[in-house]
């Protein structure tokens, strides 16, 4: 019995990929960008909205993963798969390293020290010049070359290669989040003392949940970097962090396809509202608050509260 | 030369801290007494230093601007908190997004009333200049900044100490439940206790205004600095407040005058430190 | 959730999607307007450089009527939030949706470094008014942008010379904000400092994100005869005033970047900006008619004195017009437009003659100022004018471009303890 919220999501990529070769360059660029942030988004939401750890730093990892294919590909022209391979197993090994500092604290506290082990990432993205060039970024990522038919460096091949990963992510941590270990995740977000009664590992599966999120945090920001040719200290700052948060509030923490959907749209609203007004910062601001005040369980939550 | 260089240092470390203890302290409370990370906070710290320097362009009075300034603040604090924040109790995300949510709509229309300069504070004669003392310099700012805070770190003492609302909040702190059903008015100190954080925070901007200045992007630098405080000291504890923002600030200025290679991180070196030794910070509670 | 909540997301969100995606209006024939994308962070931490960038662009446009050749000038602008993911995405926009004839703006390095390969890939012609990042120009030199700003390490080179010939600093300390501009900025007064006979004895590297200046002040060799600076901004604000705070204005003097004491952050300061010596390619108070009367122009229409950025996006309109008239309006030819970018020559801009070397870097005036305070408010006095200045100074551009670029540990402190 496959749920209705799978069948929904498999028909919304698919209706994506019919619809990308009428698109103009633009709006296929805007699709293409919301494909990558949504596998960060879900990858938040895991850790968010299944095991119920917020965290202000996930940028790091997503960061982590785009610095090391930018640097890999600029100066060792490494392929694809070895550049992929590396950018999430640097992601995950830094998420293994910070699990150990933070989930010791719980609730108030992990949101604080996620905060500043995110700061820590930003520090050194500027301080470690001779790796990552500090302020002036790593330019010149080149598109992967997979051999395919069609070149990667056209925005229409390129969408179907991010939209493909996009749904793998998906499917990969639909399995997870089914599986005896994500609905161990979701007891824990429940009531810990439960878990713990009942003779579960908590800390184990919560370190476990934050080493997940951020490899595929990573695994987001290896598409990233490809996608824009260019990491800069501006993919692990506070702001991408807390925006990867709104995403899964907005679309609803713990469903997976709400933070895709959410995803989607904060990618399409920031540069749709910054057209018409400089103060698009401000309706950010609204449709935060907004979200809390009349969509709690966000969008999905909503439609499916509606729907029993 | 050497012992100039430690004094100096010492200086600037405490009189940082002091800033920092405005900051945090405020913070520090909030979460005490209502559970609530708010992470518009070092927006107040903003509106403060922006609300006070347009009441000292005004009026040209810098006591005027730090009780304009703070008050202000408070007021909007007050107005978050009976508004929006009071249904979010323990609902850490709702929290972090409403007042992430008002943090950048607080940002925006600062920027929209007044425009992206950066600006200083300007101080009052009395409060500029330097006091020498043999080979030692001590800006006057500085050496306010330690003893307002030192004052007021005083005076919250006392009253959580030896006040009858000192002894309220301090029973919302320890067990809001309890201290509700023994007759104490719970939300009404909350209330009383989020304006008093948003006062000090606020007080802090306007103060912080005159060394830090006061320019957009403000906010957001100066809430790590704030989180990094109170997870030292611990959340919910006004001694872990004072403990951790002299800490914080000692470590901060020593750490960058001796290892200037690690300048981006010696924030982040009490904090973890911290963490390794007592998750909670040094006087917290869970 | 109620229904009408749901029905106003439903709408919302159609329109969110709907509206991108939507074609433009076509814009082919000859008599249509031409279209000029202008990117600047028009939000954010840098909003009011963004600002400053808008108006000077703006005040030209609006000086003749906003048409060049015959034809209307439309001007797209775009925020990049001064962030390159940002940056690139408004220029897709520009470019593929907007259809510009030409893409102009931008003021962070890496915004700059960010777009080159969209740029050079797109075949756009595109102009830099500010930012400076020395090597756009220089090792890695984009075929489609034509820098009309300068470059980082353009005036500190023959700075650091009229130090040696007019001073009798020889030691000299460097105190700068840690990135790029900052060690482009000491990297091209060491170079030719040094060469001179000058010695830089300590390098401080202040990150980004400092608010309490005081653990690198104190850190300053007091032995020094004087400290070379480079901060922006609210950084410039509150180092000069932490400076005089630790005794230091006066006792040890201030050589630094343009940018420390620009009028963007100048009228903000006190008299603690007093005898700060700089070099940049431009001072509001420049004696020059065309500067007169831009100052004059500029103050009337944003209501504050006209910064270096202001000038830059100013100048950058003119210069793009006069391309504009050198190829009759026909803009749709990209190379031809190019070309001609490549070629204007002005020699009365407001900060005096401008010309492009092969690489596409402004030769121009570099100034050196010192604050003063005229008729109550401060100002950058010109006390010199050092003329022709290219970004390779005296050297050959082979020869210089064999040396690397300069950064954080290059030129090495030989003489650092």
């Amino acid at each position: 019995m496959i749920p209705r919220r799978v069948l929904a999501g498999l028909g919304a990529a698919a209706l994506a990929g019919l619809v990308a070769p009428a698109l103009s360059a633009y709006p296929l660029t805007l699709l293409t960008q919301a494909a990558i942030i949504a596998i960060l988004a879900m990858s938040l939401d895991v850790l968010l909205g299944y095991t119920g750890l917020p965290s202000l730093g996930h940028a790091a990892y997503f960061g982590i993963a785009a610095y090391a294919v930018g640097i890999l590909t600029t100066e060792y022209q490494c392929a694809f798969l070895t550049c992929l391979v590396s950018g999430v197993a640097l992601a995950a090994l830094t998420a293994a390293v910070f699990g150990l500092l933070a989930i010791r604290a719980s609730g108030t506290y992990f949101l604080m020290i996620t905060l500043a082990l995110g700061m820590v990432v930003w520090g050194l993205a500027f301080r470690w010049v001779s790796m990552t060039k500090g302020d002036n970024g790593i330019a010149g990522v080149p598109r992967p070359e997979l051999g395919l038919p069609w070149s990667l460096s056209a925005p229409l091949p390129f969408f179907y290669f991010a939209l493909a990963a996009a749904v793998a992510a998906w499917a990969v941590l639909g399995l997870l989040v089914r599986s005896p270990f994500g609905m161990g995740l979701q007891g824990i977000r429940e009531s810990e003392s439960r878990m713990r009664a009942l003779g579960y590992n908590v800390w184990l599966h919560k370190y476990l949940a934050f080493v997940i999120a951020g490899a595929f945090a990573g695994f987001a920001g290896v598409f990233w970097a490809y996608y824009n040719g260019f990491v800069s200290p501006a993919d692990v700052q506070l702001v991408t962090s807390v925006e990867t948060l709104l995403m899964v509030a907005l679309g609803g923490p713990g469903t997976l396809a709400g933070p895709a959907l959410g995803a989607t749209i904060i990618v399409f609203l920031k540069n749709f509202v910054s057209v018409y007004t400089k103060r698009w910062l401000l309706i950010l601001g609204a449709v935060y608050i907004g979200v809390i005040l009349f969509a709690p369980r966000g969008v999905l939550g909503a439609l499916r509260r509606r729907s029993t | 030369m050497r012992a100039e260089f430690w004094i100096t240092q010492t200086f600037n470390g405490l009189s940082y801290g002091a800033l920092l203890f405005l900051l945090a302290s405020g913070l520090s409370l909030i979460f005490g007494v209502m559970r609530i990370v708010n992470l518009a906070h070092g927006s107040y710290f903003l509106l403060g230093g922006y609300i006070g320097l347009s009441v000292i362009w005004r009026t040209g009075s810098f006591p005027l601007a730090l009780l304009g300034g703070a008050a202000a603040v408070a007021l909007i604090g007050i107005g978050m908190e009976r508004l929006f924040l009071r249904r979010l109790a323990n609902q850490t995300l709702g929290q972090v997004l409403m007042t992430i949510g008002f943090a950048l709509i607080f940002q925006d229309l600062a920027l929209l009333i007044w425009g992206g300069d950066p600006y200083s504070l300007p101080l009052p004669a009395a409060l500029s200049g330097v006091l020498t003392v043999g080979e030692l310099r001590f800006p006057r700012y500085r050496l306010f900044i330690l003893a307002l805070a030192a004052l007021i770190g005083a005076a919250l003492w006392l009253a959580l100490d030896r006040t009858r609302v000192g002894a309220m909040i301090r029973a919302a702190v320890d067990d809001a439940e309890m201290a509700q059903g023994v007759g104490i008015r719970v939300p009404t100190v909350s209330m009383g206790v989020f304006a008093l954080g948003a006062f000090l925070a606020a007080l802090g901007g306007v103060i912080g205004g005159g060394f830090l200045g006061v320019y957009p992007g403000l906010d957001f630098e100066i809430l790590p600095y704030a989180f990094v405080v109170v997870i030292v000291g611990g959340l919910g504890s006004l001694p872990g407040a004072m403990v951790g923002s002299v800490l914080v600030g000692l470590l901060d200025n020593f750490g960058k005058a001796l290892f200037p290679e690690l300048a981006y991180f010696t924030l982040f070196a009490p904090m973890a430190l911290i963490l390794a030794l007592r998750p909670t910070g040094l006087f917290g509670r869970t | 959730m109620t229904r009408i909540t749901t029905r106003i997301l439903a709408l919302v969100l159609l329109a969110v999607f709907v509206v991108p995606l939507s074609a433009p209006p076509p814009t082919t024939a000859q008599g249509a307007p031409i279209k000029i994308g202008f990117l600047a962070p028009m939000s954010g931490a840098f909003a009011q450089v963004g600002k400053d960038m808008l108006n000077g662009t703006e005040l030209y446009l609006d000086e003749i009527g906003r048409q060049a050749a015959g034809r209307k000038i439309e001007l797209i602008v775009e925020d990049d939030e001064g962030t390159p993911a940002a940056a690139l995405t408004k220029s897709r926009k520009l470019v593929e949706q907007d259809k510009v004839h030409l893409l102009t703006g931008g003021q962070l390095a890496n915004v700059g470094y960010a777009l080159q390969p969209f740029i050079d890939g797109n075949g756009i012609p595109a102009t830099y008014p500010v930012i400076a990042a020395d090597d756009i120009t220089q090792r890695k030199p984009a075929k489609w942008i034509v820098r009309t700003g300068w470059s980082t390490s353009q005036p500190m080179h023959p700075f650091a010379e009229w130090t040696i010939k007019n001073t009798k600093y020889r030691k000299v300390a460097a105190v700068a904000m840690d990135y790029a501009f900052g060690y482009e900025t000491i990297g091209g007064f060491q170079h030719v400092f040094e060469e001179q006979g000058g010695q830089i004895v300590q390098k401080i590297w202040v990150p980004l994100n400092t608010n309490d200046f005081a653990p690198f002040v104190a850190q300053i060799r007091r032995d020094a005869d004087a400290v070379l600076v480079l901060f922006t901004g609210r950084l410039a604000l509150q180092f000069v005033k932490q400076y005089q705070e630790a005794g230091l204005q006066g006792k040890l003097p201030i050589l630094s970047g343009g940018t420390t004491t620009d009028e963007s952050v100048l009228p903000q300061m006190g008299d603690e900006a007093l005898g700060v010596i700089s070099a940049l390619h431009y001072s509001q108070a420049l004696d020059l008619p065309a500067n007169q009367k831009f100052s004059k122009a500029f103050e009337a229409k944003a209501g504050k004195i006209s910064s270096y950025y202001s000038e830059a996006t100013y100048t950058n309109m003119r210069w793009i017009v006069e391309a504009i008239k050198a190829v009759s309006g026909k803009v749709e030819d990209r190379a031809g437009l190019l070309a001609a970018l490549r070629k204007v020559d002005i020699k009365d801009t407001a900060r005096g003659p401008i010309s492009i070397d092969a690489y596409g870097n402004p030769i121009q005036n570099i100034y050196v100022r010192k604050v003063e305070r005229v008729g109550g408010r401060l100002q950058n006095t010109v006390i010199a004018t050092i003329p022709n200045v290219s970004q390779f100074w005296t050297y050959k551009p082979e020869d210089y471009l064999k040396r690397p670029l300069y950064t954080r540990d290059y030129p090495p402190c030989k003489h650092c303890q």
